[in-house]
């Protein structure tokens, strides 16, 4: 009986295509099930959706990458729960795209940061980290005070969210799905951030995490 | 979880583990027409394959780890079937905090299945009583007991000490606590207020149009410094007089502030050289000008009535030195 499975080693392209069946094998029984789940996709009863600021704050969040340092995922550990209280739920992050639970925590979890510090104390510690936390490593984020949104493409945004959640928002009476903005958030939504500095769309942003499971 | 899904993940799974077995059976079998330690007659500048099986060692515990998958499988389940154990890290799927207590006291009576209820129940025993009795003292009692003020400092270090610094004596803009200047009033009770239902600014409102502009605001700003016995220009100083009935509804008409009149405004004491937004002409006329909004989180939802509690009389104790 000859070796057949000389075919795979001598064939690269073969061999490839069944290396990928193998590793995907993992990822196709954990994941793709929680695409189509109903825990994963019906949102906790008080989530609301991100107001324009809060939008553009939360794109100023990715792009000066603070998801690299800070999470926003609070695992069930009595440790963590006690520091930033009830652990995150899917619930809670299926209006998130993309979402930005980190999966680093060079600082800490800001998943229940809103509403724990004032927004003095944002701007204070956004502007130079070490006025008010001595020991921080935090770099200062100075610019974001002298930015101002132009609020060109806020609308755009929250219409690409209302696209996103189309089958994930919260439902009326009917049961029909209520998207997250209506046409006067969007047509107001320009106005909503226009001349407002980037620091106050971050701040309004962080103020906002965490108040959905209520 | 549907039934395409939990078949899907029983299949793919059961599968893979099955298949991993066949393999290493099939891959176990001679196929080179030697017996296995001979050469296969396989040469290569000088150096023979042998006809060597994978090494026993290795196929052994490749084989148990595909036993060990069926026992974790047993223990923990697949799919739907949560296994012999029942084990589950949280309660995920809740929707409100009602369900997740509901979830949990059901976990209670089943005898505890989630793993993260269980460390919960755990702390709850140990450190409820701690609490509990805390809770039944007044804080002026507990500001004197030195285990608790060593919880209350560690919870303050925790939560407090980003903003009121780690020794609690504040920085610009956020008060200290160690000093007997309080904006709402430093008694027991109303600390307790303070931090279970943080203190909105009532703000103090730009008033830079309503003075005039920069003069007047310069002028007020000139009286408000006399008062804590600065050195001022005398005339702006007089002039900043009269417009100061403006400022006395809150900070009363001595400036002694909010507090000392019984009314919680948060109008801070002007008399004193104690300032929040620092000592300055400028920060002065600063917020005289723009105004200012400090505002003090609640923490009830947070921390929970009993541990507010605690660091109340680690606060109370810091101004009663």
């Amino acid at each position: 009986m000859k070796n057949k499975h000389e075919k795979f080693e001598k064939n690269v392209g073969l061999f490839a295509i069944f290396t990928l069946l193998a590793i995907s094998i993992g990822g196709l029984v954990e994941i793709t099930p929680l695409f189509f789940q109903k825990a994963t996709n019906t949102p906790v009863d008080s989530l609301r959706p991100y107001t324009a600021l809060e939008m553009e704050g939360r794109d100023i969040y990715i792009r000066e990458g603070c998801n690299v340092c800070h999470s926003q995922m609070i695992r069930p550990f009595r440790a963590e729960t006690e520091r930033y209280g009830h652990y995150s739920v899917a619930g809670e992050g299926v209006w998130e795209h993309p979402f930005l639970w980190g999966s680093k925590r060079t600082g800490p979890d800001l998943a229940r940061v809103g509403g724990r510090y004032s927004d003095d104390w944002h701007r204070a510690h956004l502007l130079d980290p070490r006025s008010v936390v001595p020991e921080s490593n935090m770099p200062s984020f100075k610019w974001l005070a002298e930015n101002k949104l132009d609020g060109e493409l806020t609308e755009k945004k929250l219409a690409t969210f209302n696209f996103l959640t189309r089958n994930r928002s919260h439902k009326d009476e009917q049961g029909n799905r209520i998207p997250l903005y209506s046409a006067e958030d969007l047509a107001g939504a320009k106005a909503a951030v226009k001349d407002k500095t980037e620091m106050e769309a971050l701040i309004a942003y962080l103020q906002s995490l965490g108040h959905a499971l209520k | 979880m549907s039934n395409f899904w939990n078949i899907w993940v029983w299949v793919l799974s059961l599968g893979t583990l099955v298949g991993c077995f066949l393999l290493l059976r099939y891959c176990l079998t001679n196929f080179a027409g030697v017996p296995e330690g001979e050469p296969t007659g396989h040469v290569f500048d000088g150096i023979e394959e042998l006809n060597n099986p994978l090494p026993q060692w290795w196929s052994t515990f490749f084989l148990l780890t595909i036993v060990w998958a069926f026992l974790y499988i047993a223990a923990y389940g697949l799919g739907n079937w949560t296994g012999f154990i029942g084990w589950k890290s949280s309660n995920q799927g809740i929707l409100n905090l009602a369900e997740s207590k509901a979830q949990v006291l059901a976990a209670k009576e089943n005898g505890y299945l989630v793993q993260y209820d269980r460390e919960i129940a755990a702390a709850d025993a140990k450190y409820g009583p701690i609490f509990d009795a805390y809770a039944a003292r007044s804080i002026e009692d507990l500001s004197t007991d030195e285990e608790a003020l060593k919880v209350g400092q560690r919870l303050f270090l925790h939560n407090c000490s980003q903003c009121h610094g780690s020794n609690a004596s504040g920085s610009t803009g956020f008060p200290d606590l160690t000093d007997n200047d309080w904006l709402y009033g430093g008694d027991a009770e109303t600390i307790k207020q303070s931090i279970l239902h943080g203190r909105k600014a009532n703000g103090m409102m730009a008033w830079g149009a309503a003075l005039g502009g920069d003069q007047g605001v310069q002028d007020v700003a000139a009286y408000v410094l006399s008062l804590s016995g600065r050195e001022v220009d005398a005339t702006s100083a007089a002039a900043g007089k009269d417009k100061f009935v403006m400022c006395a509804a809150c900070h009363g008409a001595d400036g002694k502030g909010s507090a000392a009149m019984g009314i919680p405004l948060g109008a801070p004491n002007l008399t004193d050289d104690i300032w929040l937004y620092g000592p300055s002409v400028r920060a002065v006329e600063s917020s005289i000008n723009n105004g200012r909004a400090g505002v003090m989180p609640a923490w009830k939802d947070i921390l929970g009535e009993q541990k507010v509690h605690v660091i109340s009389a680690y606060v109370y104790s810091l101004s009663q030195k």
